[in-house]
């Protein structure tokens, strides 16, 4: 019964079917969140009214919270192709390891760095030994392992493979480690608009900040499909279609 | 063969090599003698502040010592092709985790307790909190272990192993260090500190279910 219920993906498990998909999805991805993230932050820093007590600086909130957000989705969705790739041993889901977590590194980093530059004005410091500062910069480092882990042997599959195992690892640590340090220690202000009965947020401001976190999710999609696009052409280029594939490329170029 | 034979077979011969190879278990306990002394000197040798500090001073020191050793936990049995061996003779590689893990904490978690007593006398601690330092190293120490033998065998075949299995096992201690420490804290304010240890005790019984499936299934694709 599990394998009918999932026949329709299988396709999607020979890289030259999925390459082409990637293409058709990336073609209408980048556009989307470029157009949706120009919209969000200049909605948000330019034309929402300031905060009572924040002034203006609240304003990073539209670039702050969605990458916030989104480091941690991205480490969901990494979970769950790694999950994938070692039920089924699905070697595309491989590949999207590692494609997917540079960017949640990157996305942990924004959310790091425009976290200070909020507190500095807010709180009068860079950084506290806080329970969400901490375990965003655990999810770093964790994003980290695994990009060195990836890169570590000589036989690419087998680091896709130790790659996999430990970000699955990781996720069943995530909650432990993200409890145990906010039992640690709590100064963050506690969440704005995960309240589904009625935000914390006047909806002027809310509207900017949804469309920003779209926008993330958007960005998140298109650079995945390009870089996943980019590992199956490296992983796949003694194929006679890549070669092909790059050989139009080429002509079409000159 | 089954798990158990397995099991016992590889356990057995581990105990020997510890044994034979006392520098297996006797480097990393100087280690942790070491970075002890280390940090009096580094902050100064006030003891208020060396009570104040010695928790998780105590606790890092033993995370360190414990990742010191873990790196070459498979590394003899991978070169000399005993791992090819289990794998090619489809030999339950469970048992053989799971005897390697018990060793490798008799090797590097057993001498970190018998010598935490010492402990009192270098950081000055209360007697509650040497009997805090001792029942968290208990519950702590087998759980650095499994862990450990997780990145072990993830880095198993890789080309830069050593630097690599603390940067990505250190990151999955912090929980433990988080509670072991506040344990430690709570017990020389002469505060209740059960609920710490039970959390650890439950970390603790996670970690044997499951590490061992993931160490299981790290080496068979670092042999594969």
């Amino acid at each position: 019964m599990w394998g009918d219920m999932f026949k329709w993906l299988d396709p999607y498990a020979k890289p030259q079917v999925l390459f082409d998909t990637l293409l058709w999805w990336q073609r209408w991805l980048m556009p989307l969140a470029i157009v949706v993230l120009l919209l969000g932050t200049i909605w948000g820093l330019g034309f929402t009214p300031a905060d009572y007590q924040q002034g203006d600086s609240y304003r990073i909130i539209h670039v702050h919270v969605p990458a916030a957000i989104w480091s941690m989705g991205v480490y969901a969705w990494m979970a769950i192709a790694a999950f994938i790739a070692l039920v089924w041993q699905v070697k595309t889901a491989q590949w999207a390891i590692g494609a997917m977590a540079p960017i949640g590194a990157v996305y942990t980093l924004i959310a790091l760095f425009t976290g200070a530059a909020w507190g500095k004005p807010m709180w009068g410091t860079w950084w506290v030994w806080d329970a969400r500062l901490t375990s965003e910069l655990i999810l770093l480092f964790l994003f980290l392992g695994v990009m060195a882990l990836q890169n570590a042997f000589a036989d690419r599959q087998t680091g896709d493979k130790a790659a996999s195992v430990l970000a699955v690892v990781g996720v069943v640590n995530l909650p432990i480690i993200h409890y145990s340090v906010e039992w640690w220690n709590t100064l963050h202000q506690g969440a704005t608009i995960t309240k589904f009965a009625k935000p914390s947020m006047d909806p002027s401001m809310l509207w900017p900040l949804l469309i920003c976190i779209l926008g993330f999710a958007l960005l998140f999609g298109a650079f995945t499909c390009l870089r996943l696009r980019t590992a199956i052409l490296q992983h796949e280029a003694h194929r006679p279609w890549v070669r092909h594939y790059v050989q139009e490329q080429h002509n079409a170029a000159v | 063969m089954s798990h158990v034979a397995v099991f016992a077979a590889t356990f057995r011969r581990e105990i020997k090599l510890l044994a034979r190879q006392k520098a297996d278990w006797v480097n990393p306990l100087l280690f942790f003698i070491i970075i002890l002394t280390l940090f009096p000197l580094g902050v100064g040798a006030k003891p208020n502040l060396l009570r104040e500090i010695a928790p998780g001073v105590i606790w890092i020191a033993a995370l360190l010592s414990v990742l010191l050793g873990a790196e070459r936990q498979f590394r003899q049995d991978h070169r000399d092709g005993v791992l090819e061996q289990l794998v090619a003779a489809r030999s339950p590689l469970l048992g053989y985790s799971l005897a390697k893990i018990a060793a490798g904490w008799l090797g590097s978690g057993l001498p970190l307790i018998l010598v935490s007593p010492l402990l009192a006398l270098f950081l000055g601690l209360s007697a509650e909190a040497l009997t805090a330092v001792v029942l968290t190293l208990l519950l702590g120490t087998p759980l650095l272990s499994l862990l450990s033998a997780l990145g072990a065998a993830l880095t198993l075949s890789a080309d830069k192993g050593g630097i690599l299995l603390a940067l990505i096992i250190l990151p999955l201690y912090i929980p433990l260090l988080i509670f072991a420490s506040a344990a430690v804290e709570q017990a020389s304010f002469g505060l209740n500190y059960q609920a710490q240890l039970a959390v650890l005790a439950a970390m603790l019984c996670v970690a044997l279910a499951l590490v061992p499936i993931a160490v299981q299934k790290a080496l068979k694709l670092n042999v594969g």
